[in-house]
C-alpha cells in the first residue's frame, strides 16, 4: 500500500484549465474566480445605474423645460431597455470580449471550445441573467411592496431562484447558468508587464559563493518563493528570508540581505535548471536533492 | 550565445537571462500590436505589422513552450502565457464585425434558427390554442372565471359587466392620440423583457414557459368571449390582430425557443447534456434576438398603427400580410445548403 506523502499546504481546487491551441501548445487559462466575476457585475450595474439616474434626470429637467418631452419619454424607455438588454450583449461581442467592468478587473468571455465567440452564445449568457439576478430581485421587490406576506412562500421562492444565482460557486469551472447554456467561460486576461532580470542584476559585482550544502538546501518551489520575495522587496520579508538562509547554510551576515539573497537566487536558479536539463527536476525541498 | 556569456567568465547564467536576451524585443512587439489591436481594432496595424503577427505569435508560444522545459524564472513564465493568451484571441476568438455579423443574422441566422425550432413552435401554438379554447370555454361556463383569468389592471373596464358602448370604444375609439409613439416604446420593451424572461425561464426544465404560454392563452380566449358575447367578436379580432398576428407568433416563438433549451438539457439524445444544452442555448439564442425585433415591429403597429386605423378590413389585412410575410421569411426553403456543405 502506498501512502500520499503530504507536501507542504494541500493544493487548493486550481482554476488552471488545459486550452490547447491549433498549435499544440497548452495555454493553461486561468478561470477568473467568483469573487473577481461578482465584483466586475457589480461594477457594471453601478455604471448602468448611474447612467441611469443620470439620463433620467436630464430627460426630466428637459421634459420641465417643455420642448418635445414625449421624444424624451420614448427615449428614455428604449435606452433603458437597451442598457438592462443591450449592455452586456453589445459589449461582449466586441472584439475585446468584455464589458467595461470585466475589463477593469482583467477578464474576458471565451467560448469553452477555443472558437469564436459567436453572437448566438453572448446573446444566450446574457439572457439567463433574466432568472439569475432579476427575478430574485424582483421576487424582493414584490415581497417588499405587499410588506411580510407569505413567509413559507418567500423561502421556497428565494431558495428556488438562489439555485441560479449562486449556481457558480457549485461547479467546478465557475460557470453561471448563462455560461453553461451559451458554452463559455470568463478566463483572467490580464495584461502585465515582463518583471526584471533577477539572475542579471547584480552581475557586474562579485558574487558570493555558496557551499553544496548551502545550495542543496532547496528546490523550485522554494526557489519561486524567493523569486516573489525578491520581486515585492518588502524589507522585512527580504530580512527574515535572508537570516533563515544564512542560519541553516551557517554563513555569517554581511550586512547585505537584498545582495545575498539575490546571489543566493542565481546560484541556485543555475544548480536547479541544469539538474532540471538533465532530467532531475527537484520540486521542493522535500525532494531528493540531485547529485 | 558565447558572446552572453564571455565577459562573465566563471559566473555562469540562468537559461532566463540568456532567453531573454535573444527573444525579449520579439516579445514586446507582439505586446504592442496585440494592445493596439486590443485598444482599437486590427485596422490600425499596418501591412507589415499584420504578416508579422502571426509570424511573432508562433514565436512567442514557442518561447513559452522552451521556458517551460528549461527556466525557472516564475516571472517570464507568467508573462508569456498571458502574452500568447492574449495573442490567441485576438488571431483566433475575434467575432465577425457588428455590419458582418447583422448582415450574416439578418440573411440565413434568424430563419435558420427559427425553423430549426419548428417542433417547439407547433407545440407551442397548441398550447395557445388549448388554452384560448379552455379560457374560452370556461368563461362561457361561469362568468366568474372571467375575473380569476385577467387581472383588475389589464381589463381596464373591459368586464363581463361592462357595457357594449364601453366596449366598442375601447376598440374603435381614438385613445391618447399624442402619446402614440411612447406607447408603442412602451409596448415594445414591456413585451421584449416578457419574453426574454420567457427564454430564460425556460432553463427550468420548460415548466414555468408552459405555464406562461397556457396563461397567455387563456387571457386571450377569455377576452374574445367576452367581446364575442357583446357582438363584437369580428371587430375585437381585427383589433387584435393588426399587431397579434406579429405579436402571438412572436411570443409562440419565444416560448418555443424556452422549451427547446429545456427540452434539450432533460432529455440531451445523442450529445453529452452539457453539449446538448450549449448547441440548443445558442440556436435558440438567435432565434430570441429575432423576437425582440418581432416585437418592436409589433410594438408599433399595436401603439401606432391600430390607433390610426380604425377600418376592420384594413386591420385584418396588415394582421394577414404580416403574418404571410414572417412565415415565408422564416420558411420558405433556400439555397443555403449547398454553400454550407461546402464550407464546412
Amino acid at each position: 500500500m502506498r501512502w500520499r506523502r503530504k507536501r507542504g499546504p494541500k493544493a487548493v481546487a486550481s482554476l488552471r484549465r488545459s486550452f490547447i491551441t491549433p498549435e499544440g501548445v497548452d495555454l493553461k487559462l486561468e478561470l477568473a474566480s467568483a469573487g473577481t466575476r461578482a465584483a466586475a457585475f457589480a461594477l457594471d450595474m453601478l455604471i448602468i445605474l448611474v447612467t441611469l439616474i443620470l439620463a433620467s434626470v436630464t430627460i426630466g429637467m428637459l421634459g420641465h423645460a417643455g420642448a418635445r418631452s414625449e421624444m424624451f419619454m420614448i427615449l428614455w424607455l428604449v435606452g433603458a431597455f437597451i442598457l438592462r438588454n443591450g449592455w452586456f450583449t453589445l459589449f461582449e461581442s466586441s472584439g475585446r470580449g468584455a464589458t467595461p467592468g470585466k475589463r477593469m478587473l482583467g477578464l474576458r468571455v471565451i467560448a469553452r471550445d477555443g472558437g469564436r465567440l459567436t453572437g448566438g452564445a453572448v446573446i444566450a449568457r446574457n439572457a439567463l441573467r433574466e432568472i439569475e439576478v432579476f427575478l430574485p430581485l424582483s421576487f424582493l421587490g414584490v415581497q417588499a411592496s405587499q410588506g411580510v406576506a407569505n413567509g413559507f412562500l418567500t423561502i421556497f421562492a428565494l431558495s428556488w431562484t438562489g439555485i441560479f444565482l449562486f449556481f457558480p460557486l457549485f461547479n467546478r469551472d465557475r460557470l453561471r447558468v448563462g455560461d453553461l447554456l451559451a458554452g463559455t467561460w470568463v478566463v483572467n486576461n490580464g495584461r502585465a508587464k515582463l518583471g526584471a532580470d533577477l539572475a542579471l542584476a547584480s552581475i557586474d559585482q562579485p558574487r558570493r559563493r555558496f557551499s553544496e550544502a548551502a545550495l542543496n538546501l532547496y528546490g523550485i518551489y522554494e526557489l519561486q518563493t524567493l523569486e516573489e520575495v525578491l520581486r515585492r522587496g518588502q524589507p522585512e520579508a527580504v530580512a527574515t528570508v535572508a537570516a533563515t538562509i544564512r542560519r541553516k547554510a551557517g554563513m555569517v551576515d554581511d550586512g547585505d540581505d537584498h545582495g545575498f539573497l539575490s546571489d543566493y537566487y542565481a546560484a541556485l536558479c543555475v544548480r536547479l535548471e541544469r539538474a532540471m536539463l538533465v532530467g532531475q527536476r527537484r520540486e521542493d525541498k522535500y525532494s531528493a536533492a540531485a547529485r | 550565445m558565447s558572446v552572453l556569456i564571455a565577459p562573465h567568465g566563471d559566473t555562469p547564467l540562468v537559461n532566463a537571462t540568456r532567453f531573454r536576451t535573444a527573444h525579449q524585443a520579439d516579445w514586446e512587439r507582439l505586446d504592442q500590436l496585440v494592445a493596439r489591436i486590443e485598444k482599437r481594432s486590427v485596422r490600425s496595424l499596418s501591412e507589415e505589422d499584420i504578416l508579422a503577427l502571426p509570424l511573432l505569435y508562433r514565436s512567442a508560444l514557442s518561447s513559452l513552450s522552451v521556458a517551460r522545459e528549461t527556466s525557472l524564472d516564475r516571472a517570464l513564465i507568467t508573462y508569456l502565457e498571458q502574452l500568447c493568451t492574449r495573442a490567441y484571441f485576438q488571431l483566433y476568438g475575434v467575432p465577425d464585425t457588428m455590419l458582418r455579423q447583422v448582415g450574416r443574422f439578418l440573411k440565413s441566422d434568424w430563419p435558420l434558427a427559427i425553423q430549426a425550432l419548428w417542433r417547439e413552435t407547433l407545440v407551442a401554438l397548441l398550447l395557445t390554442v388549448a388554452g384560448a379554447v379552455a379560457g374560452y370555454w370556461l368563461v362561457a361556463s361561469d362568468a366568474s372565471w372571467y375575473y380569476a383569468i385577467i387581472p383588475d389592471g389589464m381589463a381596464g373596464g373591459r368586464d363581463p359587466s361592462a357595457s357594449v358602448e364601453t366596449l366598442r370604444k375601447t376598440i374603435y375609439g381614438d385613445q391618447k392620440q399624442g402619446m402614440l409613439a411612447t406607447f408603442a416604446a412602451y409596448l415594445f420593451t414591456h413585451n421584449s423583457q416578457v419574453a426574454i424572461f420567457a427564454f430564460a425561464l425556460g432553463f427550468a426544465f420548460t415548466v414555468p414557459t408552459i405555464l406562461l404560454l397556457l396563461y397567455n392563452g387563456l387571457s386571450l380566449g377569455a377576452m374574445i368571449w367576452l367581446f364575442a358575447k357583446k357582438g363584437l367578436g369580428f371587430g375585437f379580432v381585427g383589433w387584435l390582430s393588426i399587431h397579434g398576428s406579429t405579436e402571438m407568433f412572436a411570443i409562440i416563438l419565444a416560448g418555443a425557443a424556452g422549451m427547446k433549451i429545456g427540452t434539450a438539457i432533460a432529455f440531451p439524445g445523442r450529445h453529452p447534456r452539457v453539449q446538448a444544452a450549449v448547441l440548443a442555448g445558442r440556436g435558440a439564442a438567435v432565434a430570441m434576438a429575432g423576437v425582440v425585433i418581432m416585437l418592436m415591429a409589433a410594438g408599433l403597429l399595436e401603439g401606432i398603427g391600430r390607433q390610426t386605423i380604425q377600418s376592420d378590413a384594413l386591420r385584418y389585412g396588415i394582421g394577414a400580410a404580416m403574418l404571410l410575410g414572417w412565415l415565408s421569411y422564416f420558411y420558405l426553403p433556400r439555397h443555403w445548403r449547398k454553400r454550407d456543405a461546402l464550407a464546412t
